[in-house]
C-alpha cells in the first residue's frame, strides 16, 4: 500500500515564548519540530507498511528549512520526502494549504492512502485533512484511533463521536486523520538518523504546478479565503486567589460552605 | 456583493434523532447576528423521521429545513456533506453558515466549505458583525490561547465552527412561530464510506459534568483515584485527570482535561496534585470556581484558582470528605 503522510513543521509549543506586546510568537525562542500529531500519522504509516508492504512518502509545505523535518520523517520510516516550498505559498490559510496539498497529491498520483495528524499544535484547526480529501474527491475519516486493513481496497477504522465509538469502513484511496491514541511513535535509531541526513529531499515550487494551470493567485495568502484582520491579546485572567498554607482548617471550612451554597450537600 | 446570499444558517447537529445542545447555543448567537444584519435566522437539520424539529422554532429559528432520511441516524459524513451542499447552494443561499465545533462538526465543516467554496474559521469563541461592511468577524484563540485572532472571510459565503459550551442556549418560547420545510435526502450510491457499527456508549462524559475532581502528578498510584472518586461521588460529579497521569495509564483518556483532552466548564473544579501547566489550564480555566490542592506553594495552579490549600492531597482530600460527610449527617 502506498501511503502519503502530510507533516507540518511547527515551533515546540511547550517551550515557545510569546511576545504579548506584539501579539506574535517569538520563533527564535524554540526549535522547529514535526507537529507531534504528525508523528502518530508517520508511525501509523510505518505500521501499515510493516504489515502489507508499500512505499511511504512524507510531504510538507513550508520554508526551505523544513527540509530537516522531512529528513526526520525519513529517519522515522518514510521512503522519501517532498517539500512544497515557494515564496508564493506563504501565508496560506487552510483553504490554500489543502488546495496545494491536493494538487501535489494528484501530481504524485501513486498513493492509496493519505495519513495526517488530527491537527497542528500551532494552527489547531483540524481542517486541512478533510479539506484535502474534498479537493481530491476521496472519502475521509477524522480523529481515527485504530486502523485495521480489510483488503487492498478498504480499511476499517475506529473514531469517537459524541459519546460513542464508531466503526467505519473507508474505501481506498482515502484520507485519515489520526489522534495521539493510535500508537506511540518510536524514536529513530542513531543509524537511521545518520543515513536520513544524506537523503535527497525533492522540492516542488509554484512552477512545478504550471502544467496544472496554477498561478500565484491560487496559492498562499492570495489564494486564501480568510484573513487575520486583527490580533487581540486578552488581559491575563487572574482570579482573586485565597490561599491557605498554615490555617488549612479555615480554608476547608470555606470550601465546605461553598459546596453547600452550590446545593449539592 | 450580490443580493443572492442572505441570512444566517445554523446547522443543527443531531445524534440518532436527538438534537445536540450546541445547536441551541448556535441559535442564541445566530439570532443576535441575524438582528444585526436585519436578516432571517434559518436552520437546516438532517435527521431520521419523527424528530421534534418544532423545538428549533421555539428556540428562535424563522425557518427550518428538515431533510429526512433514516440513514441520517448514523454519521454518514459524505451523505451529510452532499445534502448540505445541495440545499445550501440551491435553496437556502445564506451569507453565514455556523456549525458546532464538535468532533462531527470539525470533520464535516471543512469538507462542506470546500464544496461551497467558502472560507472557514475553526473553533470560534465569539462572532460579531462589522457594522462598516456587514461582514462577519470570527474570533478564535490561537497559539495555546495566548492571543485572540479576529478573522474575516473573503468569499461571499462565510463559514465558522463554534466551540461547544461557549454560548448559553437560546431561550425557549413556545409562542415562537416559523416555517418548517420538509425535504427528502439526496444520496449517492457509493460515497466510499460506511458506518459498520456503534460500540457501547462511554460511561464518562467529563465535558458535561458540573463537579469535577481532577488528579495529576501528585497522585502516587493509579488506585489513588478512588480517593478522588469518593469526593466526586459526594458532590455528584466525576473524576478528571491531567495528561501526565493519563499517559501513565492511571486512568482512561475519557477523563483527561486540557488542551489535548476535554474542555470542561463545571460549577466547581477541584485540582488535586495538578501543577497547572498552560495545557491543563486551557481545558478548565472557564470553570465557575476553581479549587487547588497542592503541596508545592509555588505551583502555577495557585495563580489560577479561587481557593487554594497548600498541603498533601492525601491529607487534605480525606479531611474535606470528612467535613462534607459531617455536614450531610447533621442536616
Amino acid at each position: 500500500m502506498n501511503i502519503l503522510v502530510f507533516v507540518k513543521e511547527v515551533p515546540d509549543m511547550e517551550k515557545v515564548k510569546f511576545d504579548r506586546e506584539r501579539g506574535v510568537i517569538d520563533r527564535g525562542s524554540a526549535e522547529a519540530q514535526i507537529n507531534p500529531f504528525d508523528l502518530n500519522a508517520l508511525q501509523a504509516a510505518v505500521d501499515i507498511k510493516n504489515e502489507v508492504g508499500g512505499e511511504i512518502t512524507a510531504m510538507c509545505m513550508g520554508p526551505s528549512g523544513a527540509e530537516d523535518s522531512l529528513k526526520e520523517a525519513i529517519a522515522r520510516g518514510a521512503d522519501e520526502g517532498i517539500l512544497l516550498t515557494d515564496r508564493a505559498f506563504a501565508g496560506a490559510d487552510t483553504w490554500a494549504t489543502s488546495f496545494i496539498l491536493a494538487r501535489a497529491a494528484r501530481k504524485l498520483a501513486n498513493f492509496d492512502l493519505i495519513l495526517c495528524g488530527e491537527m497542528s499544535v500551532d494552527g489547531d484547526t483540524a481542517q486541512v485533512g478533510p479539506q484535502t480529501a474534498e479537493f481530491l474527491g476521496i472519502p475521509h475519516v477524522a480523529f481515527v484511533w485504530e486502523i485495521d486493513i480489510c483488503d487492498k481496497n478498504s480499511l476499517e477504522v475506529r473514531t469517537d463521536l459524541w459519546n460513542s465509538t464508531y466503526v467505519k469502513e473507508m474505501e481506498l484511496p482515502g484520507l485519515l486523520s489520526v489522534t495521539k491514541d493510535i500508537n506511540n511513535p518510536q524514536l529513530p535509531s542513531l543509524q537511521d538518523k545518520m543515513s536520513a541526513r544524506k537523503a535527497e529531499i525533492e522540492k516542488w515550487g509554484l512552477e512545478d504546478f504550471a502544467d496544472q494551470g496554477i498561478d500565484e493567485d491560487d496559492v498562499g495568502l492570495s489564494g486564501s479565503l480568510t484573513r487575520v484582520k486583527n490580533i487581540e491579546v486578552p488581559p491575563k485572567t487572574g482570579r482573586d486567589s485565597q490561599i491557605w498554607e498554615d490555617e488549612v482548617e479555615i480554608g476547608l471550612a470555606k470550601i465546605t460552605d461553598l459546596m453547600r451554597e452550590k446545593r449539592r450537600i | 456583493m450580490t443580493d443572492a446570499y442572505s441570512g444566517v444558517l445554523i446547522f443543527a447537529e443531531q445524534n440518532r434523532g436527538k438534537i445536540h445542545p450546541v445547536s441551541y447555543e448556535l441559535l442564541n448567537k445566530g439570532k443576535l447576528l441575524g438582528e444585526d444584519l436585519n436578516a432571517e435566522l434559518k436552520v437546516i437539520i438532517l435527521g431520521p423521521e419523527g424528530m421534534d424539529v418544532d423545538e428549533l422554532i421555539y428556540r428562535g429559528a424563522d425557518e427550518v429545513y428538515y431533510i429526512k432520511d433514516e440513514s441520517f441516524s448514523e454519521p454518514n459524513l459524505i451523505d451529510f456533506k452532499d445534502n448540505l451542499e445541495y440545499y445550501i447552494e440551491e435553496k437556502i443561499k445564506p451569507e453565514i453558515v455556523l456549525m458546532g465545533a464538535t468532533s462531527f462538526g470539525r470533520s464535516l465543516a471543512p469538507r462542506l466549505a470546500i464544496a461551497l467554496e467558502a472560507g472557514l474559521t475553526a473553533d470560534c469563541t465569539d462572532l460579531k458583525i462589522d457594522r462598516s461592511d456587514s461582514r462577519l468577524v470570527q474570533i478564535r484563540p490561537a497559539f495555546s490561547e495566548n492571543i485572540l485572532a479576529h478573522i474575516k472571510t473573503t468569499s461571499e459565503m462565510q463559514m465558522a465552527t463554534v466551540r461547544y459550551r461557549e454560548f448559553a442556549e437560546a431561550d425557549r418560547d413556545v409562542s415562537n412561530t416559523g416555517e418548517i420545510i420538509e425535504e427528502k435526502s439526496k444520496l449517492r450510491d457509493d460515497s466510499g464510506l460506511k458506518v459498520l457499527d456503534r460500540l457501547a456508549d462511554q460511561e464518562v462524559n467529563i465535558a458535561e459534568e458540573e463537579f469535577v475532581v481532577a488528579g495529576g502528578r501528585g497522585l502516587k498510584n493509579p488506585g489513588d483515584f478512588s480517593l478522588l472518586k469518593e469526593l466526586a461521588d459526594l458532590l455528584g460529579g466525576e473524576v478528571g485527570a491531567s495528561r501526565d497521569v493519563v499517559d501513565q495509564d492511571f486512568i482512561s483518556k475519557h477523563h483527561q482535561v486540557g488542551y489535548s483532552g476535554h474542555r470542561v466548564k463545571p460549577v466547581i473544579y477541584i485540582a488535586c496534585g495538578i501543577s497547572g501547566a498552560p495545557q491543563h489550564l486551557a481545558g478548565m480555566k472557564e470553570a465557575d470556581t476553581i479549587i487547588a490542592i497542592n503541596n508545592d506553594p509555588s505551583a502555577p495552579i495557585f495563580e489560577h484558582c479561587d481557593y487554594g490549600i497548600v498541603g498533601d492531597l492525601y491529607e487534605v482530600v480525606p479531611a474535606l470528605i470528612d467535613l462534607l460527610e459531617d455536614q450531610m449527617t447533621r442536616k
